[in-house]
């Protein structure tokens, strides 16, 4: 990774207190409502992009629940994160047909090329690595997506040069909701 | 009423009844783990397995209602099978160790396997690793014995309302823990120890203090003392075999003498000097408040239970003013061993160990807190659960059950009954009243055997209230008031309370909480399982100790006259205020 774009991610990111000091109306309208704190969860990370510990105790408080109460929710589903996400988002599909055709030697070149484990992001916040379980493209498998976009029979050996392409995309596309 | 069938036998039961309660009130055993008592079944552990003629499949009785018509079998070849699988599975992800376990002996999982025959695991499962949490002061966590029944996390929110312990993650991968791999010092945790208490096996249990104890009674350089909780006296029984209830006071302190500790003591002597600061205490507050027009805080909260403590240092801190200042009576007693029995003695405040028997593993957290060092050192040193000690009496080739009873020794070991029901929810109320009422009228507390009953028993939240009338002289300003106390057992229902208090829906003088349920006798350190019935037996046998006293209220305690009278004046004094009395520090709840 480039120091350019390293340095261009970190006036993208929120600090911690910019998020404590945003948090409050965030969630407001959920407080007081039964099954509120998925929800509110939901809200915060859209807004983050990730739950850090900070930000989980405060709306443990604001919720009146207890933080391990609040972590065991966070925990139960894997759509919440707790750590930065990356730019990308690449997941390894490991549904039958994909893991008998290759799936797993594909999640293990991913793990390889991108020095992460799954649920972990790359130093440099380009990648996030998930795995999956079936994206409806089995006729083509092993399958694996990066965002939005289906990588059908995915072989090993060329995937450094499939993220490479993601990778030098300008910033300028981020995402931030 | 519904009519069924349990094993062939006829039986009515109310709808709505589980299997389980039908089965249990008619007398047929059932066996379970993750069921307790009083809470929303979990069935989280399917050893309960029935078969329901009609059904299916085979049910769990802790959860499934009776119907009419039910024909229900619990001992057939198929249940007897399904529940020895269970086990077995359990067994198979169990890091199994018993022989050096801490519930060796003493573990429902070690019993079942016992009970249902189990003689082989036929599966390998993938074992958790062992982590050991051993974070904080009063308890150790080893999650590889966990087997996951979730009474530790009922407990721990619906009776404490502190959820400190929640299952994190899902499916294999679930912990049952502190929030996601945290250990407990990194939540708000009142090391209240009532997770220990329900936890089936080896996997939460108190930080043991036994090594301590052992060596400092080997050291010939120290003089060691021992103190017993009240509450003690009614469940130190149970770990040699008699049946809850019994009250073995005199056994017990044969068994300290023999295990060698120098001076065997009571904290019932400083439970009766509690009654002597904090009724002061109390009366003080309500003369600055009725005659001098004071913005006093009230109502005054006892201070005795030190996870209550901590629960209102996390999450009450604008309550931290009406606690009373007031050490616990086990604090109070390490104080005043290290100073006027030290001195009496002629030995060294840092050549005396004061050992505390608690019925609490909180005790083991509050001796530690930086405030308790009166006396120049660690006012008390080690803290044993009940349990520890029976198993220090049995590890020293001690048969209890053939020990003579003797008497606890002078000075400290003096005690009324008031002191005595220290151990029972409402006690610390019932012992308050019993002196302040005689100091402001002149005459015993006017009721039946001096018991207040509207605060007895197992009621999560109490009330009572008293008209003070015919007062001596110098008490005259209390002519008229009616008194109002309440009291709360088990941390959910103190929340409760402190909500109304804090709205002002409810206005109290004094309010006594106890951190377990049923008070002390209901400690995290007892012995396991506490249910309400053993609950009951226990305060009734606390209640019976305390009837057979010929001294019945705390100010009538010759020994504790004595300190005031020898060394620390008066209650309030100079002396008291040094060494009896402390402070509270919000915390924030993490
Ligand atoms: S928890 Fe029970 S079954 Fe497990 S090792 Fe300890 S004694 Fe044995
Ligand atoms: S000690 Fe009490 S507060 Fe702490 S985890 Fe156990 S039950 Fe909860
Ligand atoms: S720690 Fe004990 S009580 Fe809690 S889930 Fe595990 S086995 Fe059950
Ligand atoms: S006791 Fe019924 S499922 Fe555990």
């Amino acid at each position: 990774m480039t120091e350019a774009l390293k340095g261009c991610m970190c006036t993208e990111t929120m600090t911690e207190a910019e998020m404590l000091s945003e948090l409050g109306d965030l969630t407001a309208e959920y407080r007081d409502k039964p099954g509120g704190l998925i929800p509110a969860l939901q809200v915060a990370q859209s807004r983050f992009g990730y739950l850090p510990e900070s930000v989980l105790r405060q709306i443990a408080k604001d919720f009146d629940k207890s933080y391990s109460e609040v972590t065991g929710v966070v925990s139960f589903y894997s759509f919440f994160s707790t750590t930065p996400r990356g730019r990308h988002t690449v997941r390894v599909c490991l549904g039958t047909a994909c893991y008998v055709r290759g799936g797993k030697e594909v999640l293990a070149a991913v793990r390889k090329e991108l020095g992460i484990d799954v649920g972990e992001t790359t130093e440099d916040q380009q990648f996030s690595l998930d795995v999956g379980r079936c994206f409806g493209a089995c006729g083509l498998a092993p399958v694996l997506m990066v965002d939005d976009d289906v990588h059908q029979r995915v072989k090993p050996s060329k995937l450094g040069a499939l993220l490479k392409a993601y990778q030098a995309e300008p910033v300028a596309e981020e995402v931030v909701a | 009423m519904l009519n069924l069938t349990i094993n062939g036998k006829s039986i009515t039961a109310e709808s709505g009844t589980t299997i389980l309660a039908a089965a249990r009130s008619a007398g047929i055993r059932i066996p379970t783990l993750c069921y307790l008592e009083k809470s929303e079944p979990t069935g989280a552990c399917r050893v309960c397995l029935v078969e329901v003629s009609g059904a299916r499949t085979l049910c769990t009785a802790c959860s499934m209602p009776v119907a009419d018509g039910m024909e229900v079998q619990t001992n057939s070849p198929k249940v007897r099978a399904a529940r020895r699988q269970t086990v077995e599975l359990l067994l198979s992800e169990h890091d199994g160790n018993c022989q050096i376990c801490d519930r060796n002996q003493d573990c429902e999982l070690q019993n079942l396997a016992s009970e249902l025959g189990v003689r082989e695991i036929p599966f390998e499962g993938e074992k958790a690793e062992a982590r050991i949490d051993a974070s904080t002061p009063a308890l150790v966590r080893d999650n590889s014995k966990c087997i996951k029944c979730r009474r530790c996390v009922t407990v721990c929110s619906a009776i404490q309302g502190v959820g400190a312990l929640q299952p994190q993650g899902r499916g294999f991968d679930t912990v049952i823990g502190p929030a996601f791999t945290l250990n407990l010092d990194g939540v708000a945790c009142v090391q209240c120890g009532q997770c220990a208490a329900v936890c089936p096996v080896g996997a939460i249990s108190e930080r043991s203090h036994v090594e301590g104890v052992w060596a400092a009674l080997e050291d010939s350089s120290k003089t060691v003392v021992v103190q017993t909780a009240p509450a003690i006296r009614a469940a130190l029984g149970e770990c040699f075999g008699y049946a809850p209830g019994t009250l073995v006071t005199g056994k017990m302190a044969s068994a300290l003498r023999a295990l060698g500790f120098d001076g065997v003591f009571d904290t019932n002597f400083t439970a009766d000097l509690t009654i002597m600061e904090e009724g002061t205490e109390l009366l003080t507050r309500l003369k600055r408040a009725l005659v001098d027009g004071e913005d006093v805080p009230l109502p005054m909260f006892t201070s005795c239970s030190p996870g209550w403590i901590n629960f209102a240092e996390y999450y009450y801190p604008q309550f931290l003013p009406n606690l009373s200042t007031c050490k616990s009576p086990q604090q109070m007693f390490g104080a005043v061993a290290k100073t006027y029995y030290a001195q009496k003695i002629g030995v060294k405040p840092e050549d005396m160990v004061v050992v505390s028997v608690m019925p609490c593993t909180a005790k083991k957290f509050e001796c530690q807190r930086p405030e308790m060092h009166a006396s120049g050192v660690q006012d008390v040193d080690y803290v044993l659960t009940t349990r520890e000690l029976g198993r220090m009496i049995k590890e020293a080739g001690i048969d209890f059950r053939a020990l003579e009873d003797t008497e606890m020794d002078v000075p400290l070991g003096l005690s009324s009954g008031a002191a005595d029901i220290f151990a029972n929810t409402g006690g610390v109320m019932e012992a308050a009243l019993r002196t302040a009422y005689e100091l402001i009228t002149g005459r015993p507390l006017p009721m039946d055997n001096l018991h207040v009953q509207p605060v007895a028993g197992l009621t999560g939240i109490k009330s009572a209230s008293i008209v003070l009338e015919d007062l001596l002289p110098e008490w005259a300003f209390l002519e008229g008031v009616e008194l109002h106390v309440a009291v709360s057992h088990g941390l959910a229902n103190t929340r409760k309370l402190l909500e109304k208090i804090r709205t002002g829906e409810a206005k109290y003088h004094f309010v006594e909480v106890m951190t377990c349920p049923g008070g002390c006798i209901g400690g995290g350190g007892q012995p396991r399982l506490t249910d309400d019935a053993i609950r009951c037996k226990r305060m009734d046998a606390i209640f019976a100790e305390d009837e057979g006293k010929p001294m019945r209220k705390s100010h009538e305690n010759q020994a504790v006259q004595e300190l005031y009278k020898d060394f620390l004046g008066e209650p309030l004094g100079h002396r008291s205020h040094e060494l009896l009395h402390t402070h509270y520090h919000a915390k924030e709840p993490v």
